[in-house]
Formats: C-alpha cells, sequence, structure tokens
C-alpha cells in the first residue's frame, strides 16, 4: 500500500513562504478552478490557502529560537474528516492514501474542517466547497511533465529543499529513510490521526573545532625545520610559509 | 468555535417540534390507557401536528443556510453508514413524515378505519414517530458529540442535554396550547414540563461543572511537535482573517461569554417554570405562552453559548497575526 506524503525538516526550513505562493499559484491555475482571493492588496486581504507557514518562538529571552513551520494537510491514515462527510466528497484514496475532496459533491457545511484538529481544511468563499492540499495530484501523475518534476508544486519551490515528497510505507524511500534517521514525528498524536506527513525535528549545530583543523601537523616544511614557525597572526602563503 | 445562527435554530426548532410531538403522543397514549381524560375532539392532535410541523420545517429551512451549496443537499443522505449528519438529514425528514401522517390519522379518524379493523393507526404511527424522534435527538446530538477533540462536545451529556431541551421547550409550547385549546391538559402536560425542565437544568449544569474542569489534551508542544515548555505563535502566516480565524473564534469577550451562560441558565429554567406557576396559579393563558417565549429565548442562549464554549485545537496554530 503507497501513502504518499510531505516530510518537512524544520531544521531547513528558513520561513520564505516561496511553498505557499507555490502553492497558491499552480492550484489556482487547475482544471479545478480557481482558489479565492479577496483583497490581495488591500486592507483586509483574505483567501483560500492550501498551505501555510507560521512562525513560532521557543524558548525565553535570550535563548529563544524561531522556527519556521509549514502546514497543509496532513493525510492522516486515519482521516477523521473522511467518514464525517455526509455526501462522500471527502474521501481517502486507497492507491496512495491522498485525501481528497470532491468538489463537484461538496455542499459547503464545513463539517469536516470542525472535524479536523489542524485546521487545514479552507472553505473556498467563491465556490462555497471546501478546499485542500491535493498533494498536487495533477502533477505528480502527469506523463507530459518531465519526471524530475511530477512532484507537488511546494516542494518543487522550496529553496532550501525542506520539504520532501515520497510514499513513507515504502521502507526504502527517502522519507522513510528521513523519518528514520532523523527522528520524524506526526502532529498532535494524541488524536490517532496518524497524519502521514511528519516533521524532522530542530536539532542544536554545534561546530568542532579540532586543533590539527587550524594548523597542519604534517607540514613537511616544519618538519625540516627550514623555515623558522612563523606566528599564528603573521601572514601565510600556504605551502610557502608555514601555520 | 464561532456560533452559526442557522445551526442554532435547526437545532432548538426542531427541538421544539419533536418535544410537541411527544407531547401529544403522550397525552395519546396516556388517554388510552385510561390515566387521564383526554382531549374532547381531534382537533387537538391535528393541530398539534401542525404546529410540530410547521417548527420542524422551519428547522429544515433554516439549516440550509448553513449550506455553501444548498442545490446539493440531497447529497447528504448517501454516507448514512459513517455520518451522524447524513444520519440526521435522512431522519428529519422521515420523521416529519411521520407527524404529517400523525396528524392526517386523526383529523381522518384512522382510529376506527375500515382498512385496519381494532388497530389504531395513529398509535402505530406515533410510535414509530417516537422511535425517529428520539432517533433524530441522537443524531443531532451525536453530530456534536461524536468529535473527539471537541472535548467540551465529546460526553454523552452532549445527546442528554439535546433530549432534554428539546422535550421541555416542546412540552412547554404543548402546555401553552392546551392552554388555548384544551384546557383540561394543561395540568398533565405542566407536570411533564417541569420534570424535563427541572431534568434538562440538572443535565446542562453537570456538564457545564465537566466543561469547567476540563484540562485541553492539545497544547502548542504536541501542535508543533516542539517539547520546549514555553513556546509563542510569532506569526499565523498571514495579516488578514481567513476560514480559520472567522469558522473558529466568536470573537466575544470572556466576561460577554459568561453573561450569556447566566442568562441562559435563568433563561431556560427558573424563570418559564416561575412563569408556568403564575401561569396555572391564576389560569392566564398568556403567561403559559410568555414562558414558551421566555424559555425558547434562554435555549438560543443555551446554543450560542454550546458551540462558543467549544475550544477547537486548530485555534493553537492562529493565536497570533505577525
Amino acid at each position: 500500500m503507497t501513502q504518499l506524503a510531505l516530510v518537512i525538516d524544520l531544521n531547513v526550513c528558513v520561513g520564505c513562504h516561496a511553498c505557499v505562493t507555490s502553492c497558491k499559484e499552480w492550484n489556482t491555475s487547475g482544471a479545478a478552478g480557481s482558489l479565492s482571493d479577496d483583497n490581495p492588496y488591500g486592507k483586509d486581504p483574505t483567501g483560500t490557502f492550501l498551505n501555510r507557514v507560521q512562525s513560532f518562538e521557543v524558548g525565553e529571552y535570550p535563548n529563544t529560537q524561531t522556527v519556521h513551520f509549514p502546514k497543509s494537510c496532513l493525510h492522516c491514515e486515519d482521516p477523521p474528516c473522511v467518514p464525517v462527510c455526509p455526501t462522500g466528497a471527502s474521501y481517502k484514496r486507497k492507491e496512495d492514501g491522498i485525501v481528497l475532496v470532491d468538489y463537484d459533491k461538496c455542499i459547503g457545511c464545513k463539517y469536516c474542517a470542525w472535524a479536523c484538529p489542524y485546521g487545514v481544511r479552507e472553505i473556498d468563499e467563491h465556490e462555497h466547497v471546501m478546499k485542500k492540499c491535493t498533494l498536487c495530484v495533477d502533477r505528480i501523475y502527469d506523463p507530459s511533465l518531465p519526471e524530475g518534476e511530477r512532484k507537488p508544486a511546494c516542494v518543487m519551490a522550496c529553496p532550501a529543499n525542506a520539504r520532501l515528497f515520497g510514499d513513507i510505507h515504502d521502507p526504502d524511500s527517502g522519507v522513510s529513510k528521513a523519518i528514520r534517521d532523523n527522528g520524524g514525528y506526526q502532529l498532535m498524536p494524541e488524536w490517532g490521526t496518524a497524519p502521514a506527513n511528519h516533521y524532522l525535528p530542530r536539532h542544536k549545530r554545534e561546530m568542532n573545532v579540532r586543533a590539527e583543523d587550524v594548523e597542519r601537523v604534517d607540514n613537511p616544511l616544519k618538519v625540516d625545520g627550514r623555515l623558522p614557525k612563523p606566528a599564528l597572526k603573521s601572514p601565510s602563503l600556504d605551502d610557502v610559509t608555514s601555520w | 468555535m464561532r456560533p452559526a445562527l442557522s445551526v442554532i435554530l435547526l437545532t432548538t426548532l426542531i427541538g421544539v417540534g419533536q418535544g410537541l410531538f411527544l407531547a401529544l403522543y403522550t397525552v395519546q397514549v396516556f388517554d388510552r390507557i385510561g390515566l387521564i381524560q383526554g382531549p374532547a375532539n381531534a382537533a387537538f392532535y391535528v393541530c398539534g401536528s401542525a404546529l410540530a410541523l410547521a417548527f420542524l420545517a422551519g428547522g429544515l429551512g433554516a439549516s440550509f443556510f448553513h449550506l455553501g451549496r444548498p442545490e446539493r443537499a440531497w447529497r447528504a443522505v448517501t454516507m448514512w453508514r459513517t455520518s451522524w449528519l447524513s444520519r440526521e438529514v435522512i431522519v428529519l425528514p422521515a420523521f416529519m413524515g411521520c407527524v404529517f401522517l400523525y396528524g392526517l390519522g386523526h383529523y381522518a379518524g384512522w382510529a376506527q378505519h375500515p382498512l385496519v379493523a381494532g388497530v389504531d393507526a395513529t398509535l402505530a404511527i406515533g410510535a414509530i414517530g417516537t422511535v425517529l424522534c428520539v432517533g433524530l435527538f441522537l443524531c443531532t446530538g451525536m453530530i456534536y458529540a461524536c468529535l473527539r477533540f471537541l472535548q467540551e462536545w465529546h460526553t454523552p451529556l452532549t445527546v442528554i442535554n439535546y433530549l432534554l431541551f428539546g422535550s421541555a421547550s416542546g412540552l412547554m409550547l404543548a402546555t401553552a396550547y392546551a392552554g388555548v385549546i384544551e384546557p383540561s391538559l394543561v395540568g398533565f402536560l405542566a407536570g411533564w414540563t417541569v420534570a424535563f425542565t427541572l431534568a434538562a437544568f440538572v443535565s446542562r449544569g453537570a456538564s457545564l461543572i465537566r466543561n469547567a474542569r476540563l484540562k485541553p489534551r492539545s497544547t502548542l508542544q504536541t501542535a508543533i511537535g516542539v517539547k520546549h515548555p514555553r513556546i509563542v505563535q510569532s506569526s499565523q502566516g498571514f495579516l488578514g482573517g481567513s476560514f480559520n480565524t472567522r469558522e473558529f473564534f466568536h470573537g466575544a469577550t470572556h466576561a460577554f461569554v459568561r453573561s450569556v451562560k447566566w442568562v441562559f441558565l435563568i433563561g431556560v429554567c427558573p424563570v418559564p417554570l416561575a412563569l408556568l406557576a403564575a401561569g396555572l396559579a391564576g389560569n392566564a393563558r398568556v403567561l403559559l405562552a410568555i414562558a414558551f417565549l421566555v424559555q425558547y429565548a434562554g435555549l438560543l442562549a443555551e446554543r450560542w453559548f454550546f458551540f462558543a464554549q467549544a475550544n477547537h485545537p486548530q485555534n493553537l496554530y492562529y493565536q497570533r497575526v505577525s
């Protein structure tokens, strides 16, 4: 069984919103119709987005870190939004695990949004149907695209490569390895929704500078002793003078 | 959650309609058993059914205003296997049909119809209607009670409250209605009204106490998966509002929400019961009608509070604009 998902590396995300804008661009231009966008340059801009980037400050000043946190539909393996839908418009595909909305069946009752603890479903105020991340289902199987581009628009756009895309049920896939090797986790595990999307935690980067990284120990010139060892601060030219 | 007027009207209006039907059927059953002297003629049941049907139709009509695509509402009958909302969409019209047949049966005199000789057809229809009526209370309550992460709603008390408040308000209307058309039944119906109103008051009080002690299971820590005890949102990702900020935040002040709680607590039980007692003592029909109107207004406040109190875990993600 395939379960396509995104794995988002919080250690890499810089919060640039490129995934947000590329998502909006791709999904507002597709066959499913536009995503509503009102007053984009006005006083109170609002609209439907399938992906958001939020920022959180963790810790107490001065020991704080800013965590940029992209959030889109997590394509839960046990999605609470699907069984509550009265029309069957909200469904989970058996073949690849993507949770989708059939925009032609949705009656816009918003019950699925109530049933989603993550707040990733947004109603389209113009089409009056519920919209959500499709994992760019109209991209990833498109044979007219080069194979390398058959990925969600957000993954293509991320300049830091913080977003990985693949099958988390395939133990040899890149996303499975990333989850295994980096302690990938799910959001709000307390509700048992088993989100397919995983997040890779932030971890501390420490610089290990050893003495031999700064001062070359095997300098033959120094071993020969033909040249005097200059002071560390004196100008140096590699292989001519020595550290 | 932001309380939606359409849903408040839907749940309160069909509750009144259901309670009124239960009151009519209770009168008929007790009359049949011989415990009370029933109404003099069938007009009591016929007009009562019509009144119940009007409330149910009003609720059904209000529900359409909640839909983005009401023209597709018929599709909502398909997922009855999994969705309580779909079940409600099926049971409500079925119950309305039953109430219609119940009134029609009394109008046409099906109690002594030659086709069903020896059987009171209205009693049978009423029995089916009662099952559907309780089923409808169950569906309406379970729509909210089944959402496990809305902890304020995820309790059997939600269903019990819908059942008791709906019945109480319908019985209150039945009492006022009997005051107009069949004064001999006022005492009998008032007894049931007091019992159900007090029961609803107790069970709602229990749910208020329960909800006051709730500890949210989701926190910012589980929401973004960072273990640090101090996390503050610095940006929700957009400057203006979105569906997430409009649908899940009621926007009212804490003081306002608390005052609505006291308004509904006073409005659904003590005041209407006092008016009912005064109406019975003074034999004043108008007081009975006012008692119903006050209780219904209290119920509107109760339903508003029911939605406003529910704290959706998605709100953790939408705390700060920038």
